[in-house]
């Protein structure tokens, strides 16, 4: 019984990580690849510049696998993994806590795939947004990704909390009154919370970062333009660049906001799609003849009367 | 488990032997059912990045490299 549960939401995530590949390819890619030249050129220039001042250029990165590679089968593994988890994961709530608010199976299935969207990508997302290539610095990617995991936990925990507090609440209170009230104690707790998480361009490697080329201080880690920092003309491919003057641009506003509007709508497409299938198949499953374990389907009549 | 309990209550038929049996079952297929979601979790967004369990080969982190970014997982 769980255990068919379970391989539901399992195949309910695969299907929608498939959903989401589809939708990554056509939307979130081609902006992946701009970024990608934004921090080649990037790069280069910045080890120009290093050369030109007589500093240590950075070692680049292997590329063990190509472009074509990481784009599509690459990029499949990672979205239909990812989803295949998260569709288990909303099942094993649903084993956990069903029976519990009275409410159809479907009804369940949708309010877990909400609370899944939210703890595990939206809320963390406020203050640690999705970024694409050429944003986060190497030499932070510890911090950043404790940071990042301690939040996607802390905002699981507090919704959970806010939850509970909530049903709590309707014991004396009216459903709306309850929500709501819960809802603000929610939001006040997670505002201090977001306040305190440092923001990463505050981070001290950042701090320390910027007196070198390319690593001007700033909130975040989105790159801004490259100057000339040094108190001296530099010349760089026969241009000469006084002290101050930009010599390649910061990151391209838009194509930052294109890539976070794609992120968020491809979570969107995958928990939507986790919930809908799987609340599906979990209704017929669980409207099947109760007597002998049932195939996947029921029959038609039992089907026909269950809704 | 104290959810195995509570849905059994509408169905006195059964024995309680069998729930009990039932109740460990479901235990045992929640927790390895974790286990592998935290641990697909895990290598598609920390792997070879944050922190490591197979060196840094960073083989695993190229590979899903496209999904890390858009996935909103720190990345480079
Ligand atoms: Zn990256």
């Amino acid at each position: 019984m769980e255990l068919r549960i379970v391989l539901r939401g399992a195949l309910s995530g695969a299907f929608a990580g498939l959903l989401g590949f589809v939708f990554a390819t056509i939307f979130a890619e081609p902006l992946i690849d701009r970024a990608i030249t934004y921090e080649a050129g990037r790069t280069a220039v910045l080890d120009q510049l290093n050369v030109a001042a007589g500093r240590t250029t950075s070692a680049e990165g292997p590329e063990i696998f190509s472009r074509t590679i990481q784009s599509t089968v690459g990029a499949a593994t990672g979205v239909v993994a990812f989803s295949a988890a998260m569709g288990a994961l909303v099942a094993v709530a649903y084993v956990v806590l069903h029976g519990r608010f009275g409410v159809q199976p479907r009804t369940t299935a949708w309010l877990i795939a909400g609370f899944g969207f939210l703890g595990i990508y939206a809320l963390p997302f406020a203050k640690y947004p999705a970024n694409p290539p050429a944003i986060g610095h190497d030499f932070t990617i510890g911090t950043r990704g404790t940071l990042y995991l301690t939040l996607v936990a802390a905002s699981l925990i507090l919704l959970g909390l806010a939850f509970a507090l909530a049903r709590r609440l309707q014991r004396t209170m009216t459903q709306v009154a309850a929500t709501v009230t819960a809802a603000v104690a929610f939001l006040v707790v997670f505002g201090v919370l977001v306040g305190l998480l440092p923001s990463l361009g505050h981070l001290s490697a950042n701090v320390a970062a910027s007196t070198d080329f390319g690593f001007a201080r700033a909130a975040t880690e989105t790159p801004q333009p490259i100057t000339n920092i040094l108190s001296k003309a530099l010349t760089i491919d026969g241009r000469q660049y006084a002290p101050g003057q930009i010599v390649y641009p910061g990151f391209d506003a838009d194509l930052l906001w294109k890539f976070r509007w794609y992120a968020i709508l491809n979570q969107l497409l995958i928990w939507t799609t986790i919930a809908l299938v799987f609340g599906t198949l979990l209704q017929r499953f669980l409207s099947g003849p109760a007597e002998k374990p049932a195939p996947a389907g029921g029959r038609p009549a039992d089907l026909a009367a269950a809704r | 488990m104290s959810s195995a309990s509570a849905p059994s209550l509408g169905r006195s038929k059964l024995a309680v032997s069998p729930q009990a049996i039932s109740a460990s079952r479901a235990a045992f297929v929640i927790g390895v059912t974790l286990l592998m979601a935290l641990a697909a979790y895990y290598f598609v967004g920390v792997d070879e990045g944050t922190t490591s369990v197979f060196g840094k080969t960073l083989v695993l982190h190229e590979w899903v490299h496209d999904s890390r970014h858009l996935l909103g997982f720190p990345c480079h």
